[in-house]
């Protein structure tokens, strides 16, 4: 066991990471209300605009969401085996494999740019930028200011993923994990899963229910 | 006194505090330490309190006369919304939780800190990052959309809307984390013996308010981002022209908003219920009431945002059950002050500060209460909305609870944060001061809003004056009791006479420990045997 990880302000490690997990679990309960808001919002417009917002999905890229969607996924598995690596004792695999989830979430990051540009040369724009002349209706431009907004706040947290990954690679090849202390690998590892969570319900809002 | 008492050590010993166990500016910005953190905020929320004061005072003044009294209508529209942005932000949601909340919680559960006590300093520092960008934000050209910043107006605003905005939307990530450190440090480190049910009530309001914070700052934050973007790149997300829907900001803003007066008001009855056991020598009336109604009012607070919103075009079905929804939080309400009065029955009340605005809180707090009741009914609510008599409703639970409760802990609680007793001749004079000074300034507002005058407006009818006289003359009576206050308790931090472990005599756990306490707040981690405040038990009190 590495002694260091224990605090000053508890009485033995297993209290640090009870409250440590509880913690996390509640970051990632108000981060799902920081998305519930736009949840929400596209619930409401979609009552709103009902056909409007089923015909707009049928303009995003479902060949290339769907991609998005298993690269994100794979990443996620990626991550679960370098956990279950360090409690295997086999610390040596948990920074490739760690290396192997960025690389997973950057080639994300890198085809959502795509898709973007793909949407911004057909004059797809949020808000008052829209000018997509295939379909120029209110309900489609606030479909697709949704879409924007919505991935885009998500794309930031893939990002932010990205760089907790990074350090936790580079705590992993400092060896500080192992079969007995690995709770920030866990943690960490909880919140790309909830990262990915948010694309599950994303993916079917703006590709799937057309 | 139920837990396991140790003796009080002799003077020398507790020579070390925290106060004074490193006195190095650098030690103090770069704290982990939860009692200090709480001092850093108590002085930051003070200073907020101040400055909010400052433009509540200008907006007064200028209400002296029916027409243009000494700055124009935009100026004004500025003050105004400045005022409510700064007493709701940067003074109530944080004043009790973060700087009472953070001393105390870990004292009152025999912890030596909170969970996480380096994310408990980034809170601070969000804090103040958030306050620095909302002032910055003032600086530039303010807003004048008033605290609840509605759309459309809010995206063609001329003044500095973003970067109030993104300053509220910072102050919401320090208040959830603070909320979800509050959350962990209540569930995980609590000292062996200290069941649940023996927690001190304060503990218990402060774990309801962290729940909300966690709940529903993120919604609060999500919607303010979207007003700013747009408002700095035409999003239209909330505009008419293009589609939008500003009723959803509405829902989506109250849904946050309206549970934030349960963020304030909660923890403010958390220091009522404190303040009233340890004053009245007694044991609360019924426990289990006042943590079954902190509870409940957290729970159905986020059930009743659509009372704001029976102008806005709603449904009858709709009205009327966010109108019996939130008359259902009086229910809770009235358990609480029913149990208050009942402590109070054959208690040995001692009429110090803290007592004094505990009875004002009181009173206040039972009027403003049931003005909210009247308000939630539909029909009442069409005459009164948007009028002073939602101004002087919401003040009086604001001020009249929160402010009420805030000063109540700062004198209860003082001579434990310091170790200095205040001149208790001045503190009473204050709290005479600063509570009829708040009788005289928002009752004739009542009269005001039920005669007609509308919230926020810049001239008003000459008829109007004499009511709105009498209030600009009562805030100048608040402002001599706070400014009054400040200088007793500043003073007292040098001249105060020491108070030793346990000056009130109070039999609640925070008061085992030395006063000022040692920096890892017991000697030994103490074993609880019973509730707080048993004053029946052997040696209860001292």
């Amino acid at each position: 066991m590495k002694t260091d990880a224990l605090q000053a302000h508890y009485e033995d490690l297993g209290k640090q990471t009870h409250a440590a997990r509880l913690g996390m679990w509640i970051f990632v309960g108000s981060e799902a209300l920081l998305f519930s808001a736009l949840f929400t919002l596209y619930a409401a417009y979609r009552v709103a605009y009902p056909g409007t917002f089923g015909e707009a999905a049928g303009h995003t890229d479902l060949l290339l969401g769907s991609i998005m969607t298993f690269v994100l996924i794979t990443s996620s598995y990626a991550v679960v085996a370098g956990l279950d690596a360090a409690r295997r004792g086999r610390t040596g695999r948990v920074a490739p494999l760690l290396a192997a989830a960025m690389a997973l979430g950057l080639a994300f990051l890198v085809l959502k740019g795509v898709e973007y540009t793909i949407h911004f040369r057909d004059g797809i724009f949020p808000g008052r930028f829209y000018r997509f002349e295939a379909f120029p209706t209110d309900g489609a431009r606030i479909f697709f200011t949704l879409y924007y907004f919505m991935t885009g706040l998500h794309a930031l947290h893939v990002a932010g993923g990205l760089v907790l990954l990074g350090a936790l690679a580079w705590l992993a090849r400092q060896g500080r994990f192992d079969a007995v202390y690995h709770t920030p690998l866990e943690l960490g590892g909880l919140y790309w899963h909830f990262v990915d969570v948010i694309w599950i319900f994303l993916w079917p809002l703006f590709y799937l229910l057309r | 006194m139920p837990a396991t008492k140790s003796q009080p050590p002799p003077a020398a010993a507790i020579a070390t505090s925290y106060l004074n166990a490193e006195t190095t500016i650098r030690s103090w910005l770069l704290t982990t330490d939860h009692k200090r953190i709480g001092v850093l905020f108590l002085a930051a929320t003070s200073a907020a309190l101040a400055l909010g004061g400052v433009f509540a005072l200008l907006v007064r003044l200028e209400l002296l006369t029916p027409d243009r009294t000494f700055m124009d209508a935009m100026t004004y529209n500025r003050f105004f919304t400045l005022h409510g942005v700064i007493m709701v932000w940067l003074f109530m949601i944080p004043a009790i939780p973060a700087a009472f909340g953070n001393f105390l919680l870990p004292l009152m559960l025999g912890a030596r800190d909170v969970a996480f006590p380096r994310l408990n300093l980034a809170s601070f520092y969000f804090y103040v990052a958030g306050a620095v960008v909302v002032l910055g934000g003032a600086i530039a050209g303010g807003a004048d959309t008033g605290w609840t910043f509605y759309p459309p107006y809010s995206s063609q605003t001329p003044t500095a809307l973003v970067p109030v905005l993104l300053g509220v939307f910072i102050l919401g990530i320090s208040s959830t984390i603070t909320g979800i450190n509050f959350i962990v440090t209540t569930h995980t480190m609590r000292t062996r013996g200290l069941h649940w049910f023996r927690m001190p009530l304060f503990v218990w309001a402060i774990y309801a308010t962290s729940i909300i914070l966690v709940l529903a700052t993120p919604v609060l934050g999500m919607t303010l981002l979207l007003v700013a973007v747009d408002h700095a790149f035409g999003l239209g997300i909330f505009d008419p022209a293009i589609g939008g829907d500003p009723i959803l900001f509405q829902h989506i803003f109250w849904f946050y908003s309206h549970p934030a007066v349960y963020i304030m008001v909660l923890p403010a009855m958390g220091v009522i219920t404190e303040v009233v056991q340890a004053f009245s020598r007694k044991e609360i009336f019924s426990y289990h009431a006042i943590v079954i109604a902190s509870l409940g009012i957290a729970f159905i607070g986020f059930l009743t945002w659509g009372h704001h919103m029976f102008t806005s075009g709603m449904s009858m079905f709709d009205a009327a059950a966010f109108g019996s929804l939130s008359m259902f939080v009086a229910v809770f309400s009235a358990i609480k002050v029913f149990t208050w009065v009942a402590t109070l029955y054959r208690g040995s009340i001692v009429l110090d500060a803290p007592m004094l605005y505990f009875f004002g809180f009181l009173f206040l707090f039972s009027i403003g209460g049931m003005t909210g009741v009247a308000l939630a009914s539909t029909s009442l609510d069409v005459h009164w909305h948007d009028t002073y008599f939602v101004v002087a409703h919401f003040h009086f639970i604001m001020v009249g609870g929160t402010m009420m409760a805030f000063l109540a802990a700062l004198h209860y609680w003082f001579p434990k944060m310091f170790g200095r007793l205040y001149p208790r001749m001045w503190s009473v004079v204050a709290a005479f001061l600063v509570f009829s000074g708040f009788v005289i300034t928002f009752s004739p507002q009542f009269w005001l809003g039920n005669a007609g005058m509308p919230r926020r407006y810049f001239s008003y009818p000459p008829e109007f004056q004499a009511l709105h006289v009498i209030s600009t003359v009562g805030s100048w009576a608040i402002a001599a009791g706070l400014v009054l206050t400040l200088a007793y308790l500043v003073g007292s931090l040098r001249w105060g006479k020491p108070a030793g472990a346990n000056p009130w005599g109070v039999a609640s756990f925070e008061w085992d420990t030395p006063s000022p306490p040692p920096q890892h707040n017991y000697e030994e981690a103490p074993v609880v045997t019973g509730g707080p405040h048993q004053y029946w038990r052997e040696g209860g009190g001292s």
